[in-house]
């Protein structure tokens, strides 16, 4: 069976950050996906530990319109047709941290080893044949879930996915969705 | 027809244009108006003559992307900002450690390195050899007077001399052979690899993954069959094979503008990102104004603000400062808080 056939586009990612509790498990989820090369690519961290515990997580939105993917100077970042943004092609990507720099998720990472940037897939290893990310799978807070829009709306009744970003001028529309307030039609960082 | 030729890009198609016709005139002299031509190789002339061709335009076109360009103009910049000899040794340095040894793999698996570094040295070393013989800049002839010492002659002036039977001898002769076998045991490994792993079975795909890696084997397979079949097998099935050989060297060198192949053009863009970020960081560093802390060179968040700005993104805030002016964790941060804003507005943290 090809890719093609396998891949379930009803299938989506739903992120409620206040629901992280920073227990990281997704971090060591995520280094067992194949497509990372065994890196952990998913963030969670402090958002401001002087003044409170909230931890934030963050995987790549796959926005429709890349900013990682139209500012590398080396065509390094592709996307496909089932609007999965891949991690930098090995023999293309030369370290430049533009994406990196220019993500307005602050999502992609420089692996200075490698000089190469990297960043999740949502698992294409395993989304491309119908299974879920790993992190969505060992969350225990309901922070990261992967599952149609029936079964998010069950489960969270009073909130709304939501995928419109705006980052000052910028209006960011992406596949994976932020869960918020019930009604709620976009996220205004400013 | 019309549409193809509007979509062409004309500084790109008159740099191409100008930089073959500068190789068909070095090939002029550098073959002794045409007197020390092998026109045994013109199959292969042809194939180089069309890879140049589309791997200049390509590259020209390449670079005159926004981002691109960016590095492009920084990086010739930086280099005759007056310290040129330092940025030379630094580009040198780079070179032997970047491109010829490609360190950088090596922390992803030293076998991984090994391979890499083996179909990289069996190419370079053939190109190296086989190009300059297409194009009549190199030539072999016995010294005078004997016949016994062999001389090569580069643009017709002798460089070297040998014995023949000598261990050189065997060495110049074999020279291809050695680089087939470096490129056939480098791309099984790959092959390998491809083959069995989930994460880049799930990426991958025929032609741009596989194939070249198949093309390779077939170049050095049908190449080392030419020696076997010559040396060993009284020339068995040796026009065959020189057919086969020709085929999938000429695939091979017209599809390197278009696949895979490209990226031995395109990283020696490596070093003028190093170059640039050490220059960026000897003229300061920005700081995040969330985190506190130094995360990229400040000429770097300038130079993307307009680039970005260039491809149609404006990440401008309201107070005059711009969201590119954070590092990552201070972007990741800051939605999160906008996130919590949103839900405490709402009156439910968990909805």
């Amino acid at each position: 069976m090809s890719i093609e056939n396998m891949y379930n586009p009803n299938l989506e990612f739903f992120v409620d950050m206040q629901r992280c509790i920073g227990c990281k498990a997704c971090e060591m989820a995520c280094a067992e996906c194949e497509t990372n090369g065994h890196e952990s690519m998913i963030h969670v961290n402090y958002v401001d530990r002087a003044t409170t515990i909230q931890t934030t997580v963050q995987v790549c939105m796959h926005c429709e319109d890349p900013v990682c993917a139209n500012v590398c100077p080396a065509d390094a970042i592709s996307k496909d047709e089932f609007g999965i943004v891949h991690t930098a092609n090995t023999e293309r990507c030369i370290g430049c941290s533009n994406c990196v720099q220019a993500c307005p998720f602050g999502v992609p990472k420089k692996v200075e080893e490698y000089d190469l940037m990297m960043k999740c897939t949502m698992c294409y290893d395993r989304t491309s044949i119908g299974k879920k990310p790993m992190c969505a799978t060992v969350c225990p807070s309901g922070a990261l879930f992967f599952g149609t829009r029936e079964e998010i709306a069950e489960m969270r009744p009073n909130s709304t996915p939501v995928n419109t970003f705006i980052f000052g001028e910028e209006i960011v529309n992406t596949k994976v969705n932020i869960m918020m307030p019930k009604g709620s039609n976009e996220l205004r960082i400013y | 027809m019309v549409t193809i030729l509007r979509t062409l890009n004309g500084k790109a198609l008159l740099v191409a244009f100008a930089v073959t016709a500068l190789l068909l005139a070095l090939i002029f002299y550098g073959s002794r108006d045409l007197q020390n031509f092998d026109a045994a190789l013109i199959t292969y002339l042809f194939g180089t003559i069309f890879a140049l061709f589309g791997v200049t335009y390509r590259y020209t076109v390449w670079i005159q992307r926004p981002p691109t360009w960016m590095y492009f103009k920084r990086g010739f910049q930086l280099f005759f900002n007056g310290r040129i000899l330092y940025h030379f040794g630094f580009f040198l340095k780079k070179s032997v450690v970047n491109i010829g040894l490609q360190k950088f793999v090596y922390p992803r698996g030293k076998y991984r390195w090994l391979a890499h570094f083996l179909i990289a040295f069996g190419c370079m070393t053939a190109f190296a050899i086989t190009l300059p013989l297409t194009f009549g800049w190199i030539h072999f002839t016995l010294a005078p007077g004997g016949i016994d010492i062999y001389e090569a002659h580069f643009f017709g002036f002798t460089v070297f001399n040998f014995k023949l039977g000598s261990l050189i001898a065997f060495m110049t002769f074999h020279a291809l052979n050695w680089s087939s076998y470096m490129v056939i045991f480098g791309s099984l490994y790959f092959l390998r690899k491809r083959l069995t792993q989930p994460g880049l079975i799930a990426t991958q795909n025929f032609e741009s993954d596989l194939l070249p890696l198949i093309l390779l084997i077939i170049i050095s397979v049908t190449g080392l069959g030419l020696t076997y079949s010559y040396q060993f097998m009284k020339g068995f099935a040796f026009d065959f094979l020189a057919v086969l050989h020709a085929i999938s060297v000429i695939i091979f060198l017209i599809w390197i503008p278009f696949g895979k192949f490209f990226h031995i053009i395109q990283r020696p863009a490596q070093i003028g990102a190093h170059i640039y970020r050490e220059e960026g960081i000897k003229q300061g560093m920005a700081v995040c104004p969330h985190t506190g802390n130094q995360f990229d060179t400040q000429m770097h968040v300038n130079d993307l603000k307009e680039v970005t700005k260039e491809l149609g993104f404006n990440f401008d805030k309201p107070d005059g400062t711009s969201h590119l002016d954070l590092s990552p964790e201070g972007k990741r941060s800051l939605l999160a808080k906008a996130h919590l804003e949103a839900r405490l507005k709402g009156g439910n943290l968990f909805g």
